[in-house]
């Protein structure tokens, strides 16, 4: 098999510090929301004693669900032996390292009391899904440090097959925890059930395909690197398999719904009633993040660099669109303590509750994705991470 | 937990180890005989240090028959026990607490009304414990679910777990309303405690039982569900009550009678 040159980008250009100070600024932004909503509490967020988790949590939830998928590219390379993916994987691990980072910040700094983060480490409930959460990402910090560890350092290098084993089976655990956090949920309709861990699973591949897809592009058109079209090719296919995968499970979890008669008004309510949720639904997760990225990754237009970036980012916004429906949709309807009834309290009971994101909470979660953007320009700055190249022929070698 | 319950007996018990042993030299005896004294303290007197006791579960009953439209008595006085501000003097009502609300229900099919308060329910198997990551969501000994103002992180996991929708975050600074026996803090979950205060003191019951039992409409008992022979217990015999969401099987502390 050939070898392949990893070599740092140089980072010293005009336009790299353009990009690396524009995501410090919304670093910036998001530290100064954080800021903002802790002095004054959440009143000044659009959450309520109804709308409990916002957008900073769909925020939250998205960069960690894209995170274990970002680390598949690296997982197929190491556990499923595909030379092809073997010069993609040091990227695949530290995106994947930095989605969480950023996730688990937006996360923790929504907290009402984020001051009491070392309450959350030193106190543990182990019958809370949050606390085998806080394990299971302190947990993929571990493992995917070692296993980009055995993919830098040539001494330990026999060990990679080995970590990137025991990262790919900790990230399948990880999102069955992440979308288990709303499978153990009784009290909600569209909750509590098992099809949410699997569902996530499948979500996170498409999602983090989809970023690491974007992030490759941009790195290698943006330092002059040559990428050539045997690798986008292969991973536009991956990702068509994925969104497929994706559609067919939202497709059997709301079929499985209207089955029973008990979850029809909630059924009718996202996808005929709710309004921004029905839309967010059906444009967004569906024709958006689905639907028209299909059409484009298995037709000739997937052939073409720039609409597999246009691909890509639809799948990008369908999935934010997919978490604002999972996570506040699900909250915006009424819970049903009396089926049958109708129930009209001080309390908003029996109303379905509407939520408006505030700037900083938009703010907080954009933070977040910039924290995740800004390691990863740092990271392929200092350490050998890219390719020098990736063209047909360097490819080509690899399989042979 | 039986640790620290020994500690407990023996520090307060030393006093009276050191005069028996001052008195008799009988050492051995001492220590068979302290914990019997303990014991027996126990059961006539509740120092503050105490632990709430298994051998209780608090528990309320509401009677749906009774309790009258347009009626908010309950609610202003647990408002005004718990220094909680009432919704409608808030100026951020979609996030203001209600440890305790009036619920109006209405049969769309028969047009019949029904009135009743909804708080905690105070599950035997709250869920809201089940997932607090920090274990700051806790139901004492004696059934009375609470949240500990010092570990609680804010996460809203229990608001989400929580099937009644029992529990507000406070999402502003307090004003001065607040009480000193009934601690609350910006940024942390709270919910009815089945006014824990006034139960430790002694007082039996709770400020929503009394303000419903002062303006003559009876529909609140509360009491012991483990003594059968506590009012509570009498009258959840006679009458037939339900729980709200039996079939999640949390067993609840809070049973009402003609919903």
């Amino acid at each position: 098999m050939a070898s392949i040159t990893f070599r740092e980008v140089e980072g010293s250009s005009l336009k790299y510090w353009l990009l690396f100070g524009a995501l410090g600024l919304f670093v910036l932004f998001g530290a100064l929301s954080w800021n903002y909503m802790h002095h004054h509490g959440h009143v000044v967020t659009g959450m309520d004693n109804q709308i409990v988790w916002g957008l900073p949590h769909v925020f939250a939830v998205f960069l960690i669900v894209a995170a274990s998928g970002a680390l598949n590219v690296a997982s197929i390379a190491s556990v499923f032996n595909k030379p092809m993916y073997k010069p993609l994987a040091p990227l695949s691990a530290i995106l994947a390292l930095a989605l969480m980072l950023g996730g688990l910040l937006v996360l923790v700094l929504d907290l009402g009391r984020s001051d009491r983060l070392i309450v959350a480490m030193t106190h543990f409930n182990f019958k809370s899904m949050f606390t085998w959460n806080v394990f299971l990402y302190s947990g993929f910090f571990g493992l995917v440090g070692v296993y980009l560890w055995t993919m830098l350092d040539r001494n330990v290098k026999s060990y990679s097959k080995a970590a990137g084993t025991a990262a790919f089976i900790w990230r399948l655990v990880l999102t069955t925890g992440t979308g288990s956090l709303f499978g153990f949920l009784i009290a909600r309709e569209l909750y509590g059930t098992a099809m949410l861990a699997p569902m996530f699973i499948v979500m996170s591949f498409a999602y983090g395909l989809a970023i690491y897809l974007m992030v490759l592009a941009a790195a290698y058109a943006w330092t002059g690197r040559p990428l050539g079209d045997a690798v986008m090719l292969r991973l536009k296919s991956l990702l068509a398999v994925f969104v497929a995968a994706v559609l067919y499970f939202v497709v059997v979890y709301h079929m499985t719904n209207l089955y029973f008669t008990k979850l029809h008004s909630v059924q009718a309510f996202v996808l005929r009633d709710g309004g921004i949720f029905t839309n967010l639904f059906w444009v967004g997760q569906i024709l958006i993040g689905c639907v028209i990225p299909l059409v484009i990754l298995l037709t000739g237009l997937g052939r073409q660099r720039s609409w597999i970036m246009i691909a890509c980012a639809l799948i990008i916004l369908g999935g934010m669109a997919q978490m604002y429906v999972t996570i506040i949709g699900a909250q915006a309807y009424p819970l049903d303590m009396f089926p049958g009834l109708m129930e009209k309290s001080s309390f908003f009971d029996g109303e379905v509750h509407s939520y408006t994101p505030s700037m900083p909470e938009l703010f907080l979660g954009l933070g977040g994705v910039a924290v995740a953007l800004l390691m990863t320009t740092f990271a392929i700055k200092v350490l050998r991470l890219l390719p020098a190249s990736l063209d047909d022929a360097t490819v080509a070698k690899l399989e042979h | 937990m039986n640790e620290n319950q020994s500690i407990d007996q023996q520090s307060v018990a030393s006093p009276q180890r050191r005069r028996f042993v001052s008195a008799a030299s009988a050492t051995a005896a001492g220590l068979a005989i302290a914990p019997g004294v303990m014991l027996y303290e126990v059961a006539h007197g509740r120092p503050e240090d105490q632990r709430a006791s298994s051998a209780v579960r608090w528990g309320m009953m509401v009677d749906a028959t009774k309790c009258a439209s347009g009626c908010n008595d309950c609610v202003t006085a647990c408002s005004t026990e718990n220094g909680w501000t009432p919704v409608a003097e808030s100026k951020h009502p979609k996030q203001a607490p209600q440890w305790i609300r009036k619920l109006e229900l209405q049969d769309p099919l028969t047009q019949r009304e029904t009135n009743l308060p909804m708080m905690c329910q105070h599950c035997a198997e709250p869920p809201c414990v089940d997932v607090c990551p920090t274990g700051a969501s806790f139901k004492r000994a004696d059934g009375i679910v609470l949240v500990n103002r010092h570990t609680c992180i804010g996460c809203r996991y229990c608001m989400m777990a929580c099937p009644y929708k029992a529990r507000s975050l406070v999402h502003e600074h307090l004003n001065d309303t607040q009480k000193p026996d009934v601690p609350r803090g910006i940024g942390c979950v709270e919910s009815c405690t089945f006014c824990v205060q006034k139960v430790d003191r002694g007082d039996g019951t709770t400020a929503c039982v009394e303000a419903c039992t002062a303006a003559g409409h009876n529909a609140l008992v509360f009491g012991d569900l483990n003594d059968p022979e506590s009012e509570i217990s009498q009258r959840l015999r006679e009458l037939p009550t339900k729980q709200v969401r039996a079939d999640l099987n949390l067993n609840l502390g809070v049973r009402y009678h003609g919903i």
